[in-house]
């Protein structure tokens, strides 16, 4: 079974189609899969949920989808990055799901684990746990909140091997795994494509096994969104 | 005189103790790391993934693979350990995170925090600030005293709340209160910026609070 694919276009033949839910790895503009992000763009496809921290900047990342108003609705703990996306928004144009960022990577994580929900503490008595189930364990409250799968999960990771098994680097790991687990079909994008048996099992941090189409993207434009330096003494 | 900026986050740091698990938020919050007693080794999480966050690199070092939960670009230490997001937040939901000291719009004398929205302004999200007023053992709040002559002290939130019945101590520049959200305790006033009478506080102060008999002056 040969899961290596030339390119983003061609592994993303087939599992694209209008309305469907994506989700797409990343914190900001910090290992987002940015080569299959343009792909979904020159693809066409519309009216998508999308489910990542973040939208993007303007231009980069998720951004490029708003630009095309391929995105119909996000899923996201934090948007303040961007302007079209606030344009949109005030316009009445695009929609918005505020999760808490814990709850949202629960939510993956559960989604990917088969669990359909969970309780949790975050957000009991806000605005967040309004209409949901509050159930009392131990004599605390907490707030039922959904596990949550996609048709496509899009992931970057720095190492993988042709199996799929994956290996992320440093903070650019963040919601790449969880998403992993979570879609139906899992693309992944890695910046450094080798042989089984060239990755210690033991360092391996998603198995192949969510994994279920790969491509190399050893040129892939990293971008920094907050500069900050100190003078060297 | 009241406390600047930074002496409000110096006021901050001596909460912390040797050995504990830190999360701190964007603005004074920040500035916290910059006032750790000699001595006292604390690891910084940033919740984006990473345990153990180090300074801002050196010019010409920046990794974009390598940044805080502001974004920012920073640098790694020998205790550094890196995760996802979903670990990250069983850190700060499972109560292994010992303190989180965040900044707010809002604070109200039972607890309640509201920092996340006004109501007819754009709205950015919460980001993991519900999560870590919701699961970390304790939580500090470093805000201003009031906001354009308002007290942000108040018997009740009146914005959207981001926590009820969350927070355990209060620093502003005029002083530092606590919290007894567990019992009912309330709030108490238990100590003064240089030059801050209790007139001051009551003068600025909305919400209901008692004076501690061992009230601390600076």
């Amino acid at each position: 079974m040969n899961k290596v694919y030339a390119d983003a276009t061609s592994a993303l033949a087939g599992l694209l189609k209008d309305g469907m839910t994506i989700m797409a790895g990343g914190f900001g503009l910090c290992g987002i899969p940015e080569v299959l992000i343009s792909a979904i763009r020159d693809s066409g496809v519309k009216n998508l949920t999308v489910v990542s921290n973040n939208c993007g900047t303007d231009g980069k990342g998720l951004g490029l989808l708003l630009d095309t108003r391929q995105i119909k609705k996000m899923i996201s703990s934090y948007v303040g990055e961007n302007k079209t996306f606030m344009n949109q928004y005030l316009a009445g144009e695009l929609e918005i799901e505020f999760n808490p960022q814990g709850t949202l990577a629960e939510r993956i994580r559960a989604g990917g684990a088969g669990i359909p929900a969970f309780f949790t503490k975050t957000g009991l008595g806000t605005l967040i746990a309004e209409g949901k189930p509050v159930q009392e364990f131990d004599g605390e409250r907490y707030v039922m909140e959904r596990g949550l799968v996609a048709d496509l999960s899009i992931v970057h990771a720095w190492l993988g091997d042709t199996e799929g098994n994956l290996v992320y680097r440093k903070t650019a790991r963040n919601f790449n795994p969880p998403m992993a687990t979570a879609g139906k079909v899992t693309v992944v994008e890695v910046e450094k494509l080798v042989e089984p048996g060239q990755i210690d099992p033991d360092h391996i941090m998603t198995p192949g096994i969510f994994v279920q189409r790969i491509i190399s993207v050893p040129n892939a434009v990293k971008h920094i969104e907050q500069r900050t330096v100190r003078k060297r003494a | 005189m009241p406390w600047t900026r930074d002496q409000m986050a110096e006021r901050a740091a001596q909460e912390l103790q040797d050995g504990f698990y830190v999360n701190l938020g964007i603005g004074i919050p920040t500035l916290v790391s910059n006032y750790i007693p000699k001595g006292m080794t604390v690891q910084l999480q940033s919740e984006n993934g990473m345990l153990g966050t180090g300074p801002f690199p050196y010019e010409g070092d920046e990794d974009p693979d390598l940044i805080n939960a502001g974004k920012q670009t920073v640098t790694e230490l020998p205790t550094t350990s890196y995760f996802n997001s979903a670990d990250s937040f069983a850190m700060i939901r499972g109560g292994h995170i010992n303190i989180a000291i965040l900044g707010a719009m809002q604070v109200a004398e039972n607890g309640d925090i509201a920092n996340w929205m006004i109501p007819g302004k754009l709205v950015k999200g919460m980001g993991g600030a519900m999560d870590l007023v919701g699961g970390v053992k304790k939580v500090v709040v470093v805000m201003e005293h009031s906001a354009k002559g308002e007290s942000k002290l108040l018997h009740r939130c009146n914005l959207p709340l981001t926590g009820a019945n969350v927070i355990d101590m209060v620093i502003t520049d005029l002083g530092v209160f606590t919290i007894d959200r567990a019992g009912d305790g309330g709030l108490t006033l238990v100590e003064l910026a240089p030059d801050v009478t209790l007139d001051d506080i009551k003068k600025n102060t909305q919400a209901s609070y008692k004076v501690a008999n061992t009230l601390k002056k600076h």
